[in-house]
This record gives C-alpha cells, sequence and structure tokens, in this order.
C-alpha cells in the first residue's frame, strides 16, 4: 500500500542542501550609534548614544527657561519657534561632540508624543530629514517610554522588574516595567502632575520658575515636619491626587502670613515624596519587584532622592536613580529606547506625525 | 545645480525639484494641513519620480513665509536640517513673491494677498517687470480693508492673487478696476519656488541654512500682550 500525497496546504518539504533558515537581521547592530533627539516641551536636545544606552557619547540640552520664566510657565508658541531656531546648532553639537562622522550613525530617533504638538513636530521634522539624507532607518519614540529608560543610561544592568516613579511637570505615574520594553501602568495622577504642583507652589510663594528646583532649595532650610500637610489618597490604589495639596498649602500660607516659606516650602516637598514614596513600595510589594527607580524632571528632588534611598535599605530593594542631567528631558534617553524600539518593531513610517496625546504602549 | 524646494506656508504641502532648464518633478498635498506627515514622504517621492539622488542637491529653497506657523516650523526645520546635512546653501523665499510670480504676465500692480486667518491678511505689492515682479512694499500684516484703501491710494489699475484675495473679494471688489486672479493662483507653489530660487542661486543670493528663519509677520500672542515693564508689587499707602 503506497501512502497518499501530502495535503497541497502542506510546507514544501526543505530541499536538500540549501542554506538553512537564519532569522532576518536586526534593524541594528548591538553596538551601533543612534542619534536622538528631543522637542517635547522646552528643552532642544540632540544625542549620539551606541548600542541602546550603554555609552552614552555625546547629551546635548539647550534650555529655553530663560524665554518662558517671565510668564511662569511654558508658552507653546515662544517654544515652538526656539525649537526651529535652536534644532541645528543642537545636533551639529551632538555629532560633533561625539565624534561621529554623518556615516557613522545607524538611525535617527526623536519624540513624537506626548508634548506640545508645535515644538515636537520641529524634532520629528529634523529626524526624517536626517533620515533621508542619510539613508537611515527613523524611529518615532514615546516621550514616557524615552524617560524610562534614562536610569539604564547610568547602570545598564538594573534588575528587572522595577517600579519606576515617573514624576514631571506633565506627568506622575508608577509604573511596572518587566522588560526593557514591557511596561504596565500601575496608577497615575487624577489631577495635576506632581511638578506641576511644585511650580504652583512656587509660584505662590513668589520662588519663581521652574518651581521644582526652586522649593528644593528653599526646603534645605525648612523643617518637613513643620506642617502637617494632608497626604491625598495615601491608602486608596496607586494613583495620586496632587491639586488638593497645592490648595492646602496655599489656604495654609493664606491663614499663617507668618509662617517660614523655608518650612512651607520642606512640609510640601515632604508630603509629595511620602505620597509617591509609599505607594511605590506597596506597589513594589504587590508585584514582586526587584527594585524601585525614578525618572523625569522631578527625580531631580533631592527628599524624593534620600526617601527612595531609605526604602529601598528598608525594603531590600535595588534603588535607581538616574543622574539628574538624565532625570529631566534629553534625547540620550530617546535615542536609548530608539534603539530597543527599532531592534523590536523596525523603523517608523516617514509618515508619523506628531502626537501630542500619546500614551505608554500597552498601558 | 539642482535645487529641492519645500512650500508648507499655507494647508497645503508641496516639494519639487529641478534645474535652470525648469522644474524636473512636483508633488502637492492640497489643504489638509497635515504637513508633519506628508512633507518627508513626498521629498522621497519627488527624487523617485525625478530619478534624482538627494545627496545630488545642490541648494535647497524654501517657502519661508509669512503664512501657518506649524506648517512653516515643519517646512523650514526640514529644509534647514536637510541643506546642514547636504553642507549646501538655502534659498528663503517669501509665500507672497510665489503668489505675486505666476501672475507676472499683466501690466496692472500686483497685491499678493494671503490669508492670516483671525479677520487679518499679510500682503505685499508688486510690478511686474521682465521675467518676473518685483516687490514695492515690504510683507505687512494688515486688515483687508486697510489692504484695499491702500490699493486705492495708489490709484493703480490692480490685480490681487492669493486665497485672502479671495476669501475677502467682497471688500477688495469695492477697489474701482480691480481684477483677483482665480482660484488656481491661490496658494504659493514649489514650482514657482523652484523657478524663483534658480535664478537668485545662480547669482548666488543664497545664505547658509543657520542664517534661514521662519516670517512669522506676529509675535507671539503672550508676548504681545505683555505690558511692557512689570509692575511694581509695592504696597499702596
Amino acid at each position: 500500500m503506497t501512502a497518499s500525497p501530502p495535503p497541497r496546504s502542506m510546507p514544501p518539504a526543505p530541499v536538500v542542501g540549501s542554506t538553512p533558515a537564519t532569522a532576518p537581521p536586526p534593524a541594528i547592530g548591538d553596538d551601533d550609534l543612534v542619534l536622538g533627539i528631543e522637542t517635547s516641551c522646552d528643552e532642544t536636545a540632540a544625542a549620539v548614544v551606541a548600542g541602546g544606552g550603554r555609552r552614552v557619547l555625546s547629551s546635548v540640552v539647550s534650555s529655553q527657561i530663560d524665554l518662558h520664566a517671565r510668564y511662569g510657565g511654558v508658552v507653546p508658541e515662544i517654544a515652538g519657534r526656539a525649537h526651529v531656531e535652536l534644532m541645528g546648532p543642537v545636533i551639529a553639537e551632538a555629532t560633533v561632540t561625539a565624534g561621529a562622522a554623518d556615516d557613522d550613525i545607524a538611525a535617527v530617533a526623536a519624540t513624537c508624543g506626548p508634548g506640545l504638538v508645535g515644538a515636537l513636530l520641529v524634532g520629528v521634522s529634523a529626524a526624517k530629514a536626517l533620515a533621508l539624507v542619510w539613508s537611515v532607518p527613523f524611529v518615532a519614540v514615546n516621550h514616557l517610554e524615552a524617560h524610562l529608560h534614562a536610569a539604564f543610561l547610568d547602570e545598564p544592568d538594573i534588575e528587572l522588574p522595577v517600579v519606576v516613579i515617573l514624576v514631571s511637570g506633565g506627568h506622575t505615574m508608577l509604573v511596572l516595567m518587566t522588560d526593557r520594553l514591557q511596561f504596565r501602568l500601575l496608577g497615575e495622577t487624577v489631577d495635576d502632575a506632581a511638578g506641576e504642583a511644585f511650580d504652583k507652589v512656587a509660584r505662590f510663594l513668589g520662588l519663581g520658575y521652574p518651581g521644582g528646583p526652586a522649593v528644593d532649595r528653599l526646603a534645605a532650610a525648612g523643617d518637613p515636619d513643620a506642617i502637617a500637610f494632608p497626604r491625598p489618597m495615601l491608602g486608596d490604589g496607586w494613583d495620586f491626587s496632587f491639586s488638593g495639596l497645592k490648595t492646602a498649602v496655599i489656604n495654609y500660607v493664606r491663614r499663617h502670613p507668618a509662617a517660614d516659606p523655608a518650612d512651607v516650602a520642606a512640609s510640601f516637598q515632604e508630603a509629595v515624596a511620602d505620597v509617591l514614596v509609599t505607594k511605590a513600595r506597596r506597589a513594589a510589594a504587590a508585584c514582586g519587584a526587584r527594585g524601585l527607580c525614578l525618572a523625569g524632571g522631578v527625580a531631580a528632588n533631592t527628599r524624593l532622592r534620600e526617601l527612595v534611598l531609605d526604602a529601598g535599605m528598608a525594603d531590600g530593594l535595588g534603588t535607581y536613580l538616574p543622574s539628574p542631567a538624565m532625570c529631566t528631558d534629553n534625547a540620550a534617553m530617546v535615542a536609548a529606547a530608539g534603539w530597543w524600539r527599532l531592534r523590536a518593531d523596525g523603523p517608523s513610517p516617514l509618515n508619523t506625525g506628531a502626537d501630542p496625546s500619546l500614551r505608554l504602549p500597552g498601558c | 545645480m539642482l535645487i529641492l524646494g519645500i512650500e508648507t506656508a499655507t494647508a497645503s504641502t508641496g516639494c519639487a525639484v529641478g534645474d535652470r532648464d525648469g522644474v524636473r518633478a512636483s508633488v502637492r498635498v492640497s489643504g489638509d494641513r497635515r504637513h508633519a506627515e506628508m512633507l518627508a514622504p513626498q521629498i522621497s517621492a519627488v527624487c523617485k519620480l525625478a530619478v534624482v539622488s538627494l545627496r545630488d542637491v545642490a541648494a535647497v529653497a524654501v517657502d519661508v513665509g509669512p503664512g501657518l506657523y506649524t506648517g512653516l516650523r515643519v517646512g523650514v526645520t526640514t529644509a534647514m536640517t536637510i541643506a546642514s546635512a547636504l553642507r549646501v546653501n538655502m534659498v528663503g523665499v517669501t509665500s507672497l513673491d510665489l503668489v505675486a510670480f505666476p501672475v507676472r504676465h499683466t501690466s496692472r500692480t500686483i497685491t499678493a494677498v494671503i490669508d492670516a486667518r483671525r479677520g487679518e491678511v499679510f500682503c505685499a505689492r508688486y510690478r511686474p517687470v521682465p521675467g518676473g515682479v518685483q516687490r514695492v512694499s515690504e510683507p505687512a500684516v494688515s486688515s483687508p480693508e486697510a489692504v484695499a484703501a491702500e490699493i486705492m491710494a495708489t490709484g493703480d489699475e490692480a490685480l490681487l492673487a492669493g486665497d485672502g484675495a479671495l476669501r475677502y473679494r467682497s471688500v477688495f471688489d469695492s477697489i474701482r478696476g480691480a481684477e483677483i486672479a482665480d482660484r488656481a493662483f491661490a496658494c504659493p507653489s514649489a514650482e514657482s519656488l523652484v523657478h524663483l530660487a534658480c535664478a537668485r542661486a545662480l547669482r548666488e543670493e543664497h545664505v547658509p541654512p543657520g542664517e534661514i528663519r521662519p516670517l512669522y509677520l506676529r509675535r507671539p500672542d503672550a508676548e504681545a500682550m505683555r505690558p511692557a515693564a512689570p509692575q511694581p508689587a509695592e504696597a499702596r499707602p
């Protein structure tokens, strides 16, 4: 009896002597250079990074703080205009500092959101233009994902999973990072971002803009236990609320005009840092995380860093605090995230635009 | 001398490549304001259509405005970045020049009028000269009524062109004997840009990329509304 012929849908048998099938080469090599560009808010930044963050060859950040300080906050139209003027010089400085020739760059990554649309599209346009001239891939990078990669620039071998406290002027979230490109959004602010609360309290205290560093400096001379400001939503899940705390600070100062501003700043800062770290510890315990990690502009805050270190000691968790330059907006984190995204997903299409309300992937 | 022209000053996005013998290829997407999405694929397409490499481009021309701010930022940033990377010079041309140029075959004085929104227009006046137009007033932002009054004061036979002339047709129709160019001449084109830029580049009227700036003609609102001097916060008696 002869065997019936195989059904037609069966794949053809391998031809004897043919080369074995191999996976296609990744879109980017292990030690390849990525040029990153960041223009989501008021910093014009470019950086050259190798191997997905293992080596930062250059990181140039041109801040527009002086342009916006007189308005007490970032003015989108002024930011957009400044990015156009600064983009060229910043890219030139990043490539020259890195000692990278044009054909050393293997890909160009740019933040495409979230952020100010008129600011984002300057960086996206510049990145696509370079990708066209150099014939290399363009990668659109999520700004929040880039922040999550910042800690790895200082410490490439962070033991995962970690709980990341991502705090900036625009965002406040707790993220469980299980892999370089795998995240779970555990909680986020239901109203003001932490950085926004710092800015508003600083403005009320007459400390100027930006508020975070100003409150931090003043708080160093104050007593963090002088005033018992509320810890909003402390026992309530992993979300945050900072609007009520900001109002409590303002009401307190109105009722106690003689209060020492240093005590007010220190006590306010203590309340913010306490809520952030308490929830991060609980989240780490519940999710079985191996460490706590900071990211975003507010991660440069002295007291928040101290409390994270204390929590790590107490709970036996690794603690990863990026240098202040990597906490605030920069392009090195964008280049690093771009390298990982390019390896996993390939290049982004050239018709990618700016998305001002982009969410963290998978969240 | 191959020139790449980029035009994003109005709701359209366009680019073209050409040299002194004319435009070799051009692409244009009308009216959807998706400059950031459309421009890079267009540049890639226009080079393929013209069978040239971007690396053959000897100068980059860009419409510097006045026009839509976001469009200008996309166009000017893209053009400056390409020129820097190629290490070539640039030619910046105003959107008003590009509107006036295609209607040059007239004996009338030309006024280019581009819609500036908020009830205002960007405008400049031109005199036709052999082979082109000569600008006789600086680009300005103004009300349509003021532009009409200015044209009437010159007493010239007037030709108005541009989307602003069409939008405020009822205002400009009050100018005795004035003609308004039809919709085909309403917007600046990348083809005119390449044409004008070629002539300027041959005369070496070009600049390094770092010297190109968008022509906004308006200050940011926040800056315009800010009081001239900070108010002293002194206690009153």
